[in-house]
């Protein structure tokens, strides 16, 4: 290194110590980067490898993920928690109450007006809620992605258009939106809800995203990038997304949440899903036997407010983690 | 080596304990973090008096604006937590004090001045509602006169205009304008000491001048104490009375304004004086002081400055320098002049 | 205006060699409009209003004047990064304002920059190794895939990193070391030009000297010509051979370091230099102070004639009128020789020794 200068750092551990400097350093810094909330500073960028970090210390995210992983196994394996049948009734049960020392057996959460296991039908309608819930966020986070970024990169028409869209979609009310739609089709399955949903769904994720991409847009490195000669493609994937999704994911994990419970809703009236189990059908079913068996109720609709509950903990601890602002 | 005068002076003030109009005393800041303890302030001391200026000179994580956020009492605590140490004001500890008497100093007897004018002014009230909340809050003073105090305050700042202006939201003025707003709403409440944060460092050259000499200005006309904490060692030359360079947390040297400049008695002033280009010579090569700023969560044994310091022996690695007594060739102290050096003397006459 | 200025640029006596680089009555308006279905526009800031001047082969440019002043506009420009609503840049005869594709890049290839701020201009989801060697996967021609992390480590090399930094994040360096980094992605094309915006201007005082040291030894080096933009008229200082001012969107006044920091004769030059703290307590005492009244007047609506009449102690009426023009003043032409003889864009110009340099 001829022509180095002799400030060239030669201690070869001081990349890593002095990376936590910095924090500590913008806290009692002048400069333009002055920030007087210590720590992590430096780390807002960082790669995904921080959030984690960040994440791993907090309780709120520990408990949510716990209940999200068992509303997931009874999803996919329902048989892993009851063989009691969901639909199969015997009458002698009809109402039997809660008995809340048998764990996991048929009759834990008590038997409804035909005699099915409560219980088991809160697992296999785990199901539905999460189908709805998974696919519809995955919809319209690709669809809200995509649209976006179009919008948010290129402006202009392509903007406008994509922007006008977005207004008149929004302001249609997603679950009257979905009613209507929903009477269309004589066949209703989880599925058909989903698709229902994403159609009236994807306005919110395109607008974040396409903010999120205009301020990125702006950002040093994207023009440092084009000074270089990259192409819009290259731009757009490996220099714009990477930085711009965080508040996507973070509204895509909440608004997870926000679809289970549109689907119970929808079910509830009667117009979600005809075939199959459901907790918003079996919550509209416990209604008629409010006032002897609230059981019935109970049990849907708890774990229906704790699955939704999850999901918004889940992104409130994902964006505290990802979003460095708010620490 | 000298053995004989490594009598670690408390502080190199002109004057006695107990009478400054402001004194810190040992203070220590910490910061919890998950990377875990950082520790921004190891044990300052420094004072100001009425009508004095002291400049506190120091890079990115020195400490300097921590300190400072300390004496008025906006740290966030937690994360940050004060283990040890005292700041008097008027011999009155204000870490001590309780919430209630602390605020009725902060604003009124203490003011602050920080250093982006825009963030600080709420966007959507005029500039003369803010002027005057002041007024209306402490003083109880009624809309129209609390409008007219502050139309006055704009006029001291030389806002020109100030009757017109006054009814302007921040966006509106320049950010030179606006740094005369925040001064302005510094002074409203006539204050003893004004510290002000890197007052000029995001304005223009020429706007900066016209903002310095309008402070020193002002804190002549009420004889008022004044901090500036600053970077920028060609704006502390200006305006201060004395000096104190701070670096990791650490006051490493403290002197008059003119000795600091002509001599510096400690490595780490040397080497900034050395490195800073100068608009009056062209010379080759700059001078920079080798390696990085200090990391606050792992600072360096012994002096924090020795893996950087041109003249740094064994003793440097484990050995904390106390703040010694510079002293003149006869032997005699110098009055305020301090260096955390080891090896003052020869820095001084090297 | 800018026919007459472009001779005042190139009558710039001590610049020896070829212009790599001319700059012909570059403009840059960008558009006030209102409205947002039907787009009215209702004026324009005038960021660069006609600017003329040459780069040689070799030497730095400084370029300084207040922010506002569309000297970071010009760099965006001349990096294709803004599209020039009005004037000529000339790489090698080739007016690369015009240029797109294919011909834009392989430009692009030779004229690289280096950002102000270290911690956003990079990307902070890419390896260090990925940022330096972005340059290779967009100009796939510079150097065979096999040789590429080669490539890279010897840059970080080249920019006193040690190489085995290659695998780590943006956020793990400090500031200094970051622009390192940035400096680094700047060479890898190996360019003729690099235009530097403020590059150390975000970094602290003791680092600031050593990313200085580091530019210019690389320009002895790589043979570089550096377009150097700061507000800091002592680093320009240390580090230019020609040093232009801007105020306003226009060219006030453009020679030799000597020239523009010893003879001064635009009165804005004169009051930018009175007004850099110099860090000497005692030093100052036999400068002369000029302070400026007001501040910078809008770019969308700038004043009549000269610029800086606003704010300037010598304005006259005429002032408002005539818009001078940068050039040798008519009392200095007879004089070539003479430090003063150079372009200073004033209908009053006169020499002013404000620095009082010690020679």
């Amino acid at each position: 290194m001829p022509d180095t200068p002799a400030g060239t750092p030669d201690n070869s551990g001081a990349v890593e110590t002095e990376s936590l400097g910095g924090p500590a350093g913008a806290l009692a810094s002048g400069g333009p980067h002055a920030d007087n909330q210590p720590g992590g500073k430096e780390r807002s960028g960082g790669s995904w490898a921080s959030a984690w970090r960040e994440l791993k210390f907090r309780p709120i995210f520990w408990i949510s993920a716990v209940i999200i992983l068992i509303v997931l196994l009874m999803a996919i394996v329902p048989g892993m928690w009851t063989s009691a049948s969901p639909t199969a009734g015997n009458p002698s049960h009809y109402l039997g109450t809660p008995q809340l020392a048998h764990f996991f057996q048929a009759d834990w959460f008590g038997y409804d007006q035909i005699g099915r296991s409560v219980y088991s039908r809160v697992v296999h309608g785990a199901r539905a809620s999460i189908i709805v819930g998974i696919f519809t966020t995955l919809g319209v986070t690709v669809a809200g992605i995509l649209l976006g970024m179009l919008a948010g990169f290129f402006g202009g028409w392509l903007d406008a258009v994509i922007s006008r869209l977005t207004d008149i979609v929004f302001s249609i009310p997603l679950l009257l939106g979905a009613m209507v739609m929903l009477q269309a089709f004589t066949q209703r399955t989880a599925w058909t809800v989903t698709l229902v949903l994403v159609t009236f769904g994807w306005t919110q994720i395109t607008r974040v995203m396409r903010g999120s991409v205009i301020t990125v847009k702006q950002a040093d490195y994207v023009q440092a990038a084009r000074a270089l000669g990259a192409g819009n493609g290259r731009l757009m994937f490996k220099h714009v997304l990477p930085n711009a999704i965080a508040p996507v994911i973070v509204v895509a994990t909440i608004s997870l949440g926000m679809y289970i419970s549109a689907e119970a809703t929808l079910s509830y009236l009667g117009i979600g899903i005809q075939s199959g189990i459901s907790w918003g059908s079996d919550i509209s079913d416990a209604s008629e036997q409010i006032r002897n068996a609230i059981h019935l109720l109970l049990f849907p609709a708890g774990f229906l407010s704790a699955t939704v509950l999850a999901f918004i903990m889940l992104g409130d601890a994902v964006r505290d983690a990802l979003d460095p602002k708010l620490r | 080596m000298s053995t004989t005068d490594t009598t670690a002076v408390g502080q190199g003030n002109t004057t006695p304990s107990g009478t400054s109009l402001l004194e810190v005393d040992d203070l220590h800041v910490e910061f919890k973090t998950r990377d875990g303890i950082v520790r921004a302030v190891n044990g300052v001391s420094y004072s100001v008096d009425s009508g004095e200026t002291l400049a506190v000179l120091g890079e990115s994580g020195s400490g300097k604006s921590v300190t400072a956020q300390a004496v008025m009492g906006i740290l966030d605590m937690p994360p940050a937590r004060i283990p040890s140490g005292e700041i008097r004001y008027r011999g009155q500890n204000l870490l001590t004090m309780s919430n209630e008497a602390r605020r009725k100093v902060r604003g009124a007897k203490i003011a602050m001045i920080f250093q982006d004018a825009l963030s600080s002014l709420n966007p959507v009230l005029t500039v003369g509602y803010q002027l005057s909340e002041m007024f209306r809050v402490h003083r109880g003073m009624s809309r129209k006169e609390a409008k007219a105090r502050a139309v006055d305050l704009m006029d001291r700042v030389r806002i020109p205009a100030a009757k017109e202006r006054v009814n302007d939201y921040p966006h509106q003025f320049s950010g030179g304008m606006r740094q005369r707003i925040m001064i302005a709403m510094a002074l409203a409440l006539e204050p003893d000491l004004i510290i002000a944060d890197e007052p000029t460092t995001a304005l223009d050259v020429t706007v900066q001048a016209q903002v310095m000499d309008l402070l020193a200005d002002l804190q002549k006309e009420f004889h008022m104490g004044l901090i500036l904490i600053t970077h920028d060692l060609g704006v502390v030359a200006d305006v201060a009375d004395k000096i104190a360079v701070m670096y990791a947390g650490r006051i490493v040297e403290t002197a008059p304004v003119h000795e600091l400049y002509k001599n510096p008695a400690h490595p780490y002033t040397k080497g900034l004086l050395q490195s800073i280009p100068r608009l009056d010579q062209k010379g080759q090569e700059l001078y920079a002081i080798k390696g990085l700023p200090p990391n606050l969560l792992n600072i360096p044994e012994g002096c924090a400055f020795n893996p950087r310091c041109p003249m740094a022996q064994e003793v440097c690695r484990h050995e904390l320098p106390p703040l010694h007594e510079v002293t003149d060739d006869s032997g005699r102290p110098i009055a305020g002049r301090g260096s955390a050096c080891h090896f003052w003397k020869e820095t001084l006459h090297g | 205006m800018a026919e007459t200025g472009e001779q005042g640029a190139t009558a710039v006596g001590n610049a020896q060699g070829e212009p790599i680089l001319q700059i012909r009555g570059l403009k840059k308006h960008f558009p006030l409009t209102r409205g947002v279905v039907v787009k009215k526009q209702i004026g324009a800031v005038k960021a660069v209003d006609g600017v003329t001047f040459d780069l040689y082969r070799g030497e730095t440019l400084g370029i300084v004047g207040e922010s506002g002043c569309g000297k970071s506009t010009v760099a965006k420009l001349l990096m294709n990064l803004e599209q020039a609503t009005a004037g000529e840049v000339f790489y090698k005869g080739e007016d690369i304002t015009k240029l797109s594709g294919r011909a834009l890049q392989a430009v692009r290839r030779n004229i690289q920059m280096v950002f102000q701020d270290p911690y956003t201009s990079l990307n902070p989801r890419m390896t260090v190794g990925d940022i330096i060697g972005e340059p290779y996967d967009i100009h796939p021609e510079v150097a065979p895939k096999g040789d590429r992390r080669k490539r890279v480590r010897e840059l970080l090399d080249v920019v006193g990193l040690n190489p085995e930094y290659i695998n780590r994040y943006p956020h793990q360096f400090s500031g200094g070391q970051r622009q390192r980094i940035g400096i680094a992605r700047g060479l890898a094309l190996r360019p003729e030009i690099i235009i530097a915006d403020e590059p150390v201007s975000a970094l602290d005082v003791s680092v600031q000297a050593q990313v200085v040291n580091l530019l210019a030894g690389l320009q002895r080096e790589f043979d570089l010509s550096y377009i150097f933009i700061a507000h800091d008229l002592s680093v320009v200082r240390h580090i230019s051979n020609r040093v232009g001012v801007m105020y306003l969107g226009r060219m006030v006044e453009i020679g030799s370091d000597e020239q523009i920091y010893e003879h001064p004769t635009h009165p804005y030059t004169q009051a930018l230099l009175s007004a850099v703290p110099v860090p000497d307590p005692d030093g100052r005492e036999g400068r002369e102070r000029i302070l400026l009244a007001g501040d910078v007047p809008s770019p969308a609506n700038p004043p009549s004639g000269c610029r800086f009449r606003t704010r300037c102690w010598k304005a006259q009426d005429v002032c408002a009128e005539i818009e001078p023009v940068l050039e040798v003043p008519e009392r200095y032409q007879s004089e070539p020789g003479e430090p003063a003889a150079h372009p200073s864009a004033c209908l009053f110009p006169e020499e002013r020794d404000i620095v009082g340099t010690a020679e």
